[in-house]
């Protein structure tokens, strides 16, 4: 009786503390949407009249152009480097992931220099062929389609993070299966590891599309109104926030478009993995053309991801360097790093427990506050982060308060301008970075090894950390490396919640960017990419490592375990 | 078992370090201090504050960031912000600032002496420090200085396809649109920013720099640029933006009538400054010769003081008649030249 009374409170306590956290990350979100029923006059006919229109068309367009390139270019990648051999591609497992180290503005802001009629480029073609202006065609950078392109390029390591740690939790046997039913290497990919996968390649175009709807740098630079743009024009420039909050709402709702959708066409599947067995997974030999072939499809993202504006970064910075950057350079990266790893820690941690509640309990009041706190991600940086300072602020305020009429002395602001807050506004911004990759790594492990273990007499703190822990470390390892490098190229939220005195190499970017000095920018941005390729190696290391079975198959192949039956199999009907 | 807890000890081991050497620099020092948020972000500014730590011997605590999102801030930060100062670049986001009431003002006899009167405030909410012209940028090759005359000239059909601005969310856009506005009223300004648009080479995108390279290059004949861009770029360690400022002039529009379109950069105290003597002492200094100086030389701005010795880069475009208007009314028309702007399509 009395173990049964325990195990009504334990769960219930588990799923209260994991209700309280995901409503407090939702907090800035819902002061944000809650403008939403203040009336904002006349300013929705304006907007309607004129830009709204706008602002719809290029978000949509640039969500469905970067999600569906990314996703292409995430899961082919992710799939080539995984279950093939072919040259160079031990190289590409890590180095696929750099773009990420690249903030999405600065690349921007580098091709556009590069590639503008006044830049290098358009230059040389000119004066090679003597045409003028108007004499040719050159793709315009600076349109709706070159912010696909760059951000694409930014952002289809989201994906490619995602779909291989997927790949690598795949069950060898799935994939024998189809081979020996007789479907090629291809179509086994097609029918089996891509449809297996696709939680977690969903989870990751999710995030780009979010990411897409909440950048801000190279949509402004670009001159393309989305709704971020459309939000500070409204917020800011006309000094209407209400009206603003309420166009970050419908942005909002077309995020919440895109998880339905998602969520109707998988419908009731679910995608655990029904064995245990776990070996080094058979690769698929490409030689000659089809080898080349593979080798400059990973070559292309890589090159024009992060390679070619690396490159012109370092021209830039070889140019005319931030003569400032070099003494303070220690103390940016340091501030920059810190925050960062905090921040992913208490991200994985927190994710970690709203998705075992959400297990668990999956109540409909945890459902939605998991929800909301993961949707901080679509919104504009700047928008939570003056969603963070109002509560933060209005706590301090009110302690403050309480301080004079009772203790007779003030206190000032507590946690307002403290990096307390600033790390609290990057895990609004990024728990859906972190919670996608880790829900997405958990929900491949079948019910049933949780309830033996529940039924051995394991608590489901025990179980989590006995049985799902273990068996989920590649995906919170990518979802802390996701976070990581998020939150070293964070700019508006790091901008306007920081402490005095206290600046990051993103804050060193932005100040001399921002003044559309790039050459000089070009040095902190290359720092950021700098550290930030640091914990993409160790981590893309610690990912590969982290393969159920990997010890295994490091060691001498076990007895009995026949090497691939793939190629003996017989064709069946 | 045990590997995964030492691993889990490790993680928060970890965040302990990371969290405890955030914490340790957020402390407030002791001694005299102002407190600045600041919408500028020239390196040179930091000199002067440096200057006026020597001087006074008070310390500045220095936030930078966008002025609107630092208004943003004050306002949540309420009675209890830190803030003592703010600076802006842009006479809109002082007139903003002093509308969210963050504000206080302040009698200073040095600032009224050395500041014009319509480049501060009346009341004493903000003050201007330095002067910024929006002027015309054109091609020595394909224009003549006589085809050009004014603001309003560039609607003119005649430069269709030659004109290039940025994006009507930049605020200095905002500002002359607002100025326009003030001179002609919103029926005729909408007007001409139709003609305008239709006579732009391509949509806006980039910043100043952009568009005056763009000029030189020969996408476009005429640019709207602040000086300040131009003086950076004659400035410049690059060869090839050196070699662009060559290719371009500048031109002073409405010599004949109001005169060009002058901005400023300027603060204020903050409405709740804990440290407001020091706050005034400091805006006092921001105005003295000596500062003045920096800003002139730091970033090719023009003194607020008369008297002052402008950059000879700067100087070397020549003196110009500017437009009184005072800085308070185009901060005021910003929200209907952002409307109007939005409505002649300008992107």
């Amino acid at each position: 009786m009395a173990q049964r009374i325990l195990q009504r409170i334990v769960p219930s306590a588990w799923s209260t503390f994991t209700a309280a956290m995901a409503l407090l990350i939702a907090v800035p979100v819902l002061v944000v949407l809650g403008q939403v029923f203040v009336p904002s006059g006349d300013v929705w006919r304006h907007l309607a009249d004129t830009v709204l229109g706008d602002y719809v068309r290029n978000s949509l367009l640039l969500m469905a152009g970067v999600g569906l390139g990314a996703a292409l270019i995430g899961t082919g990648t992710a799939w080539l480097v995984t279950m093939c051999r072919f040259p160079g591609r031990r190289w590409f497992e890590w180095s696929l992931l750099l773009p990420l180290a690249m903030p999405a503005y600065v690349m921007a802001y580098a091709y556009a220099d590069w590639l503008q009629f006044a830049g290098p480029v358009q230059t040389a073609l000119r004066q090679l062929t003597g045409w003028r202006h108007g004499d040719y065609w050159f793709p315009p950078l600076q349109s709706p389609g070159g912010a696909i392109v760059v951000m694409m390029l930014v952002f289809y390591p989201y994906v490619y993070m995602l779909a291989r740690t997927a790949f690598l939790e795949q069950s060898v046997c799935v994939l024998e299966v189809s081979r020996t039913l007789g479907c090629g290497p291809w179509r086994s990919f097609a029918t089996v590891a891509l449809p297996l996968a696709r939680p977690a390649i969903a989870a990751g175009v999710a995030l780009v599309m979010m990411e897409t709807l909440a950048d801000f740098g190279t949509v402004q630079y670009f001159a393309v109104n989305t709704f971020t743009t459309g939000i500070y024009r409204t917020w800011f420039a006309m000094g209407r926030p209400v009206a603003a909050a309420q166009l970050a709402a419908a942005l909002l709702l077309f995020v919440l478009a895109v998880l339905l959708l998602e969520r109707w066409s998988r419908g009731r599947i679910r995608f655990h993995h029904t064995t245990d067995v776990y070996r080094r997974l058979p690769e698929l030999p490409l030689t000659g053309m089809r080898g080349a072939l593979a080798f400059l499809a990973c070559l292309l993202p890589l090159a024009l991801g992060f390679l070619l504006p690396a490159g012109l970064l370092l021209h830039l910075a070889s140019l005319q360097g931030d003569a400032l950057l070099g003494p303070s350079f220690f103390r940016l990266a340091g501030n920059s790093l810190r925050l960062a790893l905090t921040t992913a820690a208490l991200a994985v941690l927190i994710s970690l427990v709203i998705a075992y509640g959400r297990r668990l309990h999956p109540t409909p009041l945890l459902r939605g506050a998991a929800r909301i706190a993961a949707m901080g991600y679509a919104i504009p940086g700047t928008v939570i982060a003056v969603g963070v300072l109002i509560p933060f602020a209005a706590i301090d305020n009110a302690i403050d308060a309480w301080a004079r009429r009772t203790l007779g002395f003030s206190t000032g602001l507590l946690l307002s301008g403290t990096t307390l807050a600033l790390v609290f506004a990057y895990l609004v911004r990024f728990l859906a970075v972190s919670s996608n990759s880790i829900e997405a790594s958990l929900a491949k492990i079948k019910p049933s090894m949780g309830e033996v273990a529940r039924t051995l007499g394991y608590s489901p703190g025990q179980t989590m950390l006995a049985v799902h822990l273990p068996m989920m470390r590649g995906g919170m390892f990518t979802a802390a490396l996701l976070v990581l490098v998020d939150v070293m190229k964070e700019l508006p939220a790091t901008l306007i919640v920081r402490p005095f005195n206290f600046d990051t190499l993103a804050v060193r970017v932005y100040v001399l960017a921002a003044d559309e000095r790039l050459a000089e920018a070009s040095t902190a941005a290359l720092a950021i990419v700098l550290v930030g390729v640091v914990p993409v190696l160790l981590l893309s290391l610690a990912i590969a490592r982290s393969r159920p079975g990997y010890r295994v198959a490091a060691r001498p192949a076990a007895p009995g375990v026949p090497p691939s039956p793939a190629a003996a199999a017989p064709p069946a009907a | 078992m045990d590997g995964l807890l030492k691993r889990v000890a490790m993680l928060a081991g970890l965040a302990g370090w990371a969290l405890a050497g955030l914490v340790v620099p957020a402390q407030a020092a002791p001694e005299a201090a102002v407190n600045l948020y600041s919408a500028r972000h020239y390196d040179s500014d930091k000199a002067l504050y440096q200057g006026f730590t020597r001087r006074t011997g008070i310390r500045v605590n220095l936030i930078e960031g966008g002025g609107d999102q630092l208004i943003e801030r004050i306002k949540a930060e309420g009675p209890n912000s830190p803030a003592d100062v703010l600076i802006a670049a842009d006479a809109g986001l002082l007139w903003r600032a002093q509308a969210a009431g963050i504000l206080q003002p302040v009698a200073s006899p040095a600032l009224e002496q050395a500041i014009p009167p319509r480049f501060r405030e009346p009341g004493g909410h903000w003050f201007g420090l330095t002067k910024r012209a929006r002027v015309l940028v054109y091609s020595k090759a394909r224009v003549k200085p006589a085809e050009l005359a004014s603001y309003e000239g560039l609607a003119n059909p005649r430069w269709k396809g030659r004109i290039v601005v940025r994006s009507s969310s930049n605020v200095y856009n905002q500002s002359l649109t607002g100025a326009l506005i003030a001179a002609h009223g919103e029926a005729a300004t909408e007007a001409w920013a139709r003609a305008l648009v239709a006579n732009f080479a391509r949509p806006p995108s980039g910043g100043d720099r952009d568009q005056i390279r763009a000029v030189a290059a020969g996408e476009a004949d005429v640019a709207i640029s602040n000086t300040y861009y131009l003086g950076q770029l004659i400035n410049s360690r690059r060869p090839e933006e050196r070699a662009a400022a060559a290719q371009v002039a500048v031109f002073f529009p409405n010599q004949q009538d109001r005169g060009t379109h002058v901005n400023i950069s300027g603060g204020g105290v903050a409405r709740h400054a804990p440290n407001r003597e020091a706050a005034v002492r400091f805006l006092d200094y921001l105005v003295t010769a000596e500062a003045q100086q920096v800003f002139a030389r730091g970033n090719f701005e023009y003194p607020i003081v008369a008297g002052v010795a402008t950059d000879p880069t700067i100087a070397a475009f020549g003196t110009f008649k500017e437009d009184p208007l005072d800085a308070a009314v185009f901060g005021r028309n910003n929200e209907a030249a952002l409307k109007l702007m939005d409505r002649a399509g300008w992107k």
